[in-house]
């Protein structure tokens, strides 16, 4: 019993047709994105229904999941914070700010605040060195040069 | 294919082109330390132990991942190959516990043994290592999953050669591990190999967990004794009394390096607490122990006494096929020198028409080896990897080669593996179905198929028959084989007669898979009615069905469980039950006080020399590994000495050499020349219509093959041991008004077998997978029969 929606189902097909028949294992990424923006994080039962729908074993699909900072393997906050803390990032300030950021959300990496708005995950480098450091918003909306005034300002916004 | 000049340590060779350094290496018998190199598998090159130094390269290059070129000079222990041998050995340990005195790898370690070469005497890691969460993998594999270093050849393992991705790589960088998916088990029919594998501690077995150190144990090479492959193994044995555990031993032409954990976990068994360990005899209607001398003498008598009052024809024997060549020699000839040639080992067996017109003994028809070559190949009745577990491994390779698998079965088998067409229909649809394989051939190659077949030549071929006769036509090398569904199926003698059209039509070889150790040796020693020894014809004997369908007075039974390993358990226990005196020589108590008059202790194969003649008519002797256990005894000696106590001339036999001896001084001459899947005439063909409502399709589960495999707990826990179900297809399943998960009553004559329901459409419409050989199905008679369901509490 597949537990994706026939919505999920479809774009997924969408993303195996990019690929040759045979290769349907080239959409597993882009099947765990869409199977997690169903869902909100991926749970065993939904990975075995990726599985099944590209018709490969489970743990080939777990071992993308797993290998992946964006893919969820427990429940998120609603708004997911990644903060990239690698060299070029903490060397702008990413360490300081990912301590005042769990500061003010009262939360350690990969835990979710009390009311259930946010969570805190630590990222590996996004490619965008130049604008750090760097914050990503559920693993979409990117936010460059950050500091203290602007995080407060998104904060607030994401509450509102 | 071009072959390049390369240099390693000074000496030269040649390889062929796309060889690595370390092909080159091991030609000419240099080692290079290694982790996650593996012959058999895949490379993955992630270890990195196996860096050498390489003339004008930059850097160290990994050995298994460098491909050859001509005129390389590889240094393999140069100071720098050395050096970043040791350096990589440091980083491995880096992580890994170095918990050797309670690591059940110590001693067998290849990290432990490396360390002792390439390690420092100390760490310069300070840091804290890392710990990794053990996982449950079921009852055969224990986890250590801190000691592992992450080489993936059990993740390769299982993709490869198993066919199944059950482990995998979970994690990224420090927090990566090997895992099988949530909360899931490995499950595949050949999991211990992995055990083998894994070059630390990480993956230990988990019977054998705790239980020796490897160097207290001593080397006996057998044979493995529960499919007809001959699987050649080493038991290891502590103290010279008890077998601890049994590991492959390689041999390329038969299980490469492999075993299947049948073969592998089969030997916890041997130390049931069902063994028996002293004769046993009824006085008074209470079972006593008694003396070899007391017991054979009675047995003796009471065969003395009926031959003499019913002839010799009320004597008859059944045997089991996993017995020796030598004890299946001797049961022959005692039976035939007095007077009777009712004996026979095919106890699943139901159609035996091609007794009549079978000269030869029919084996495997290609030799194991040349599986991986084949380029199609039809498999009709079998589920082959319960069946035949690493002929599933060679098939694999022969996919891996480009081969197209063809298979006719009652079921959808899941092969682990891509199969070209798969025609399915009930069992007394399978002859039609293949019939229709014929008819598209004959069509395609433009000849006409005998007379003697054209009754079954009525339906048009399908699409899917289609599909099977043009992979058949279309490769030169391919093959057909029968298995053991097929063996046991009421219309065995038309299934065969039609492969043998097929395969003449075809000019392509034959055979059938061979179900047990020595289904073989049993023909070649005579142990059938219509064959004896050396295919000597006497007057024909009453074969395994005849002789409980129509009851002797004395029987003699070696080495088998007549409630689970006859085709029809009801009718077999019937006919022991009712007759006047019947002798068991078995390695276990089980069920025979319920049936048997007097009881002989006899070992089991790691007890007692003997010969086992492989499916491929390979010709196999071993010795014992360990003494029988308490008063036990290897069936040919009591045998002999019964034939003594008979009074027969001929049993001086001072050993199983001198058996073979009388057998053939060249046995393997004569197993050679005695193989032949050929019929001398078609037999009597069987056209039937649907049986009735519901089919049965009795297969043996593959954890249920014989006594031994029956009582190793870690096999009967394990996910495929344990399992037993029902299964119906869900348009059946809605007409019966059942649901899958639910309890159900089958019922069959007289017996009823309570069993879970679990609906799969792989079950063909109007049939029922109900498995033989297991005690929860043992009431039911005929494995071929019709059952009907119905729903219980």
């Amino acid at each position: 019993m597949s537990l994706l929606s026939p919505q999920s189902i479809q774009r997924i097909d969408h993303e195996i047709a990019k690929y040759p028949a045979d290769q349907k294992r080239s959409a597993v990424m882009s099947a765990l994105r869409i199977a997690q923006e169903q869902h909100g994080w991926l749970p065993r039962e939904l990975m075995a229904s990726v599985a099944e729908h590209l018709e490969l074993p489970a743990i080939a699909v777990f071992e993308v999941a797993s290998f992946y900072e964006m893919y969820n393997l427990k429940p998120m906050g609603r708004h997911k914070l990644t903060v990239c803390t690698n060299v070029p990032c903490a060397l702008s300030g990413a360490d300081h700010f990912c301590e005042s950021l769990k500061k003010k959300l009262g939360i350690g990496f990969n835990e979710v605040t009390a009311d259930g708005e946010f969570s805190l995950k630590e990222g590996q480098c996004f490619g965008a060195c130049g604008d750090a450091p760097v914050l990503l918003v559920n693993n979409h909306t990117m936010h460059s040069f950050m500091t203290e005034e602007k995080l407060d300002a998104l904060l607030k916004e994401l509450k509102s | 294919m071009a072959l390049l000049n390369i240099e390693v340590d000074g000496q030269t060779t040649q390889v062929e082109s796309g060889r690595t350094v370390m092909d080159a290496a091991r030609q000419l018998g240099i080692k290079i330390p290694h982790f996650c190199y593996h012959r058999k598998l895949s490379i993955a090159a992630n270890c990195r132990m196996c860096l050498v130094q390489v003339e004008k390269a930059p850097k160290p290059l990994p050995a298994c991942a460098t491909p050859a070129a001509e005129g390389m000079k590889v240094s393999t222990h140069s100071e720098y190959a050395v050096n970043a041998q040791k350096a990589v050995m440091e980083f491995l340990l880096v992580n890994h516990p170095l918990d050797c005195p309670i690591c059940d790898q110590g001693g067998e370690c290849k990290l432990q043994d490396m360390s002792v070469g390439y390690g420092g005497g100390a760490s310069r890691f300070k840091e804290e290592k890392r710990v990794v969460a053990n996982k449950d993998l079921g009852p055969l594999i224990a986890t250590d999953m801190t000691r592992c270093i992450l080489c993936t050849r059990c993740v390769r393992f299982g993709q490869e050669i198993a066919g199944i991705m059950e482990l995998g790589v979970g994690g990224r960088g420090e927090h990566s591990e090997i895992l099988a998916f949530v909360d899931q088990t490995v499950d595949s029919e050949i999991s211990g190999n992995a055990i083998d594998l894994c070059p630390v501690g990480a993956l230990t077995s988990k019977p054998f967990r705790y239980s020796a150190r490897s160097w207290e144990l001593t080397q006996h090479d057998s044979i493995g004794a529960h499919d007809g492959l001959g699987s050649n193994v080493v038991v290891q044995v502590k103290q010279n009394t008890k077998v601890m555990r049994v590991l492959p031993n390689n041999n390329d032409d038969v299980n490469e390096c492999w075993l299947s954990d049948r073969d592998r976990f089969s030997y916890e068994g041997l130390n049931s607490a069902d063994r028996l360990t002293t004769p046993l005899i009824k006085e008074n209607g209470q079972w006593v122990e008694a003396t070899w001398v007391e017991a054979l003498q009675i047995v003796a008598d009471a065969f003395n006494k009926i031959k003499d009052v019913q002839g010799a024809d009320a004597l008859g024997a059944l045997v089991s096929p996993n017995s020796t060549l030598e004890e299946l020699y001797l049961a022959q000839k005692l039976l035939r020198d007095l007077g009777s040639h009712h004996i026979d080992h095919r106890v699943r067996q139901s159609d035996f028409s091609l007794d009549a017109v079978q000269t030869n003994i029919p084996w495997l028809g290609l030799p194991v080896a040349q599986w991986p070559e084949l380029k199609s190949c039809l498999i009709i009745g079998s589920s082959l990897r319960a069946e035949q577990p690493l002929l599933a491994v060679r098939l694999r390779e022969a996919v891996r080669n480009g081969a197209q698998i063809n298979l006719i079965n009652p079921f959808v088998d899941d092969l682990a593996m891509p199969v070209a067409h798969q025609l399915v229909g009930t069992p007394s649809q399978l002859p039609g179905l293949l019939a229709e394989v014929l008819q598209a051939v004959a069509a395609l190659q433009n000849v006409t198929v005998s007379a003697a077949l054209q009754p079954l030549m009525s339906h048009a071929p399908s699409a899917v028959a289609q599909g099977i006769a043009e992979s058949l036509v279309n490769n030169s090398s391919c093959a057909l084989f029968l298995g053991c569904l097929a063996q046991h199926h009421e219309a065995y003698g038309t299934l065969y007669a039609v492969t043998v059209e097929l395969a003449r039509i075809l000019k392509a070889p034959f055979g059938v898979l061979g179900e047990a150790a020595n289904s073989v040796g049993a023909v070649l020693a005579g142990a059938v009615p219509h064959r004896g020894p050396l295919g000597t014809h006497n007057a024909p004997g009453l074969d395994a069905q005849a002789m409980l369908s129509s009851p002797r007075k004395a029987y003699l039974v070696m080495g088998l469980e007549p409630e689970l390993d006859c085709a029809n358990p009801a009718a077999a226990l019937a006919a022991l039950k009712g007759a006047d005196f019947v002798v068991a020589l078995s390695a276990f108590r089980g069920q025979t006080p319920n049936w048997a008059s007097v009881i002989l202790p006899v070992a089991p194969f790691t007890e007692t020399a003997g010969t086992f003649i492989s499916m491929e008519g390979r010709v196999q002797s071993f010795k014992g590994a360990v003494a029988p256990q308490g008063q036990a005894r290897p069936a040919w000696k009591v045998l002999r000495v019964l034939g003594n106590l008979l009074e027969l001339q001929g049993y001086d036999f001072e050993s199983v050499d001198d058996i073979r001896a009388e057998l053939s001084h060249d046995l393997k001459a004569l197993t050679k020349n005695s193989l032949g899947n050929e019929l001398a005439a078609a037999p009597a063909l069987k056209v039937r219509a649907s049986l009735g409502t519901i089919e049965r399709i009795g297969e043996v589960p593959v954890y249920q093959t014989d006594a031994l495999v029956r009582r190793s707990p870690s096999l009967q826990a394990s996910r495929l041991g344990s399992t037993v179900e029902v299964q119906i297809n869900s348009a059946l399943a809605s007409r019966l008004n059942l649901k899958c998960g639910q309890n159900v009553r089958v019922r069959q004559g007289q017996g009823v077998a309570h069993l879970v329901l679990r609906v799969n459409d792989a079950v063909p419409d109007g049939s029922a997978r109900v498995p033989v050989g297991h005690p929860l199905t043992a009431q039911l008679n005929d494995a071929n029969g019709v059952v009907s369901l119905e729903g219980a509490s």
